[in-house]
């Protein structure tokens, strides 16, 4: 199973460490990252591996969004299901 | 493997577009609460629900969290009550709904529906009590829903029901005139009403359904009309394609959240609605929808087409992204809760006349209007008489959800709060249809009612 993590806001130092850190303390293994800063804006769409995942998936959403808003990110996790059925008959 | 511009396209959708779940609704059969003693029957309705829902709120924010998308409403329909209340006191009835409130309150649900009477072709003692107590239950609850089926293309019209529900509009609207009526808010009259409805307030758990059942409701109208924004100016093949393939993947979603839904509450998947499903939230209009199809406001000439157009390609995209779809299974047009409908009434392009024909080729019918608070209640049966007969005539649902504002008048509004909106005051046609009405009796059924 995989979740897609989605990171946007003004571009500082730090935030692919920042996230990937709490990532690896969650055994999350990160499979794919897609990246970009425009004029300063920051946008990172990130999938996971969340089978391992030692927490329910929904502390972890909670964990990511708490740690997006103390760095002022926006931090988005869904699971992978929601975009598969969307866009996969 | 997921692309970047297929997930960008689904969180645009939510963050955007407004789009969410707008109700997972669990239907919970009464038959077994069935008692002849009035708080015997309270106690054991008010068990069954709290049990069978125990975990409804709770996994409802749990999907909403895995798959980032709002779940908006958790709610619960029941058995019609006039089929579990017998005959218990019209007074009894009430303390019925005031169960429902309690249990309501207690799951931490948004709205219990299926405080109901079924009545298209008579009245039992127990549907003819409950008729009777309606205004006072909906003046004594907050978010009980109450709903009425008054005629079904097989059995044609109870008109002695239907004059019956002119009144009981006008006293409810009076009991609840501190709270700008809002009581008729939530009391839908009906013709061939589906049993599996997760939208208020004509959601009640059919006869023919299992002990309890997950149904999903899904939004959308912001996804839709931005999707025809986007597309330019195409031709309306080309139209009726694009919002086919956005119905498709809105109603993916749903059938996600229900399917998950059903599997972790250990209960039935039943089906999914369709329907595209406004708010009074700017962006999520069904009205919009319409406008960006290429009309000036929604109300002119044209307007039904659109409608037709858009309702019909609806329903094939979602068709194929459900297992089971049902419900009403359409675009809603209430007044109040669409911000577009909203400003072209306030406009004065759309008409009480034009939502009728509108109702002809949609679901579901005359809904959420506020009509002036003197209107007698003749006119309000006439309005209704007119739009069940489109039901009737045409084997659809169509349904009356209307609102005589005590004390108000044409360029007043009421501002109901949250989903239900703010509805400008429409006028009618003060012309009585009073004898025709209190003649009383059926109108037979149509003769294409006859399939066998």
């Amino acid at each position: 199973m995989k979740a897609v993590i989605t990171v946007t806001g003004k571009d500082s130092v730090g935030i692919i460490a920042g996230v990937s850190t709490l990532c690896a303390e969650q055994s999350v293994n990160i499979v794919d990252i897609t990246q970009s800063v425009l004029s300063e804006y920051f946008a990172m769409i990130m999938l996971a591996d969340i089978d391992a995942l030692k927490i329910p998936f929904s502390d972890f959403v909670d964990m990511l969004a708490d740690y997006g808003s103390h760095r002022g990110l926006d931090i988005h996790t869904m699971h992978e299901d929601i975009f598969n059925s969307m866009h996969k008959i | 493997m997921l692309n970047t511009a297929d997930i960008l396209e689904t969180i645009n959708m939510i963050r955007q577009e407004c789009l969410d779940i707008r109700t997972i609704t669990m239907g919970i059969s009464l038959y077994d609460c069935v008692s002849e003693d009035e708080k015997r029957l309270c106690d054991k309705i008010y068990d069954k629900i709290m049990y069978s829902a125990k975990d409804l709120v709770s996994v409802g924010c749990e999907i909403e969290k895995k798959y980032g998308i709002p779940i908006v409403n958790k709610r619960v329909s029941v058995t019609p009550i006039s089929l579990v209340g017998g005959n218990i006191s019209s007074d009894g009835y009430v303390n019925v709904a005031k169960t429902l409130q309690r249990a309501a309150t207690d799951l931490g649900i948004n709205f219990i529906g299926g405080y109901s009477a079924l009545v298209h072709k008579g009245e039992t003692v127990g549907a003819s009590r409950l008729i009777e107590s309606i205004p006072y239950a909906l003046s004594e609850t907050d978010i009980v829903c109450s709903s009425v089926n008054v005629a079904s293309t097989k059995t044609g019209i109870n008109m002695d029901a239907l004059k019956k529900m002119g009144d009981i509009i006008k006293h409810t609207a009076y009991l609840t005139k501190d709270k700008n009526s809002i009581g008729c808010a939530k009391l839908v009259v009906f013709a061939n009403v589906p049993e599996d409805n997760p939208f208020m307030a004509g959601a009640f758990h059919g006869v023919g359904e299992p002990e309890t059942v997950i149904n999903v409701g899904v939004s959308g109208p912001g996804v839709v009309a931005s999707a025809i924004k986007r597309a330019g100016n195409c031709d309306l093949s080309a139209l009726a394609d694009i919002i086919k393939k956005t119905a498709f993947k809105i109603t993916r979603v749903g059938q996600l959240v229900a399917g998950e839904a059903a599997e972790r509450l250990g209960v039935p998947f039943g089906i999914v609605d369709l329907s595209l499903a406004p708010t009074p939230a700017i962006g999520d209009s069904v009205a919009h929808v319409l406008e960006n199809m290429g009309l000036e406001c929604c109300g002119a000439h044209g307007t039904t087409a659109a409608l037709a157009m858009l309702n019909d390609a609806v329903k094939k995209g979602g068709v194929m992204a459900s297992s089971h779809v049902g419900g009403l299974s359409g675009a809603f047009i209430p007044v109040s809760e669409d911000a577009g409908m909203i400003s072209a009434v306030e406009r004065g392009v759309l008409s009480i006349e034009k939502l009728e024909a509108m109702t002809a080729v949609c679901s579901v019918g005359l809904d959420m209007i506020a009509i002036p608070g003197d209107t007698d209640a003749a006119v309000i049966c006439g309005i209704i008489a007119d739009e069940i007969s489109i039901g009737v005539a045409n084997t659809k649902t169509t349904a009356v959800r209307v609102i005589p504002a005590y004390g108000k008048n044409v360029g007043d509004s009421v501002d109901f709060g949250g989903l239900l909106g703010t509805a400008p005051i429409m006028s009618v046609r003060n012309e009585s249809p009073a004898v025709f009405i209190n003649r009383g009796g059926r109108v037979p059924a149509p003769i294409h009612s006859l399939k066998n």
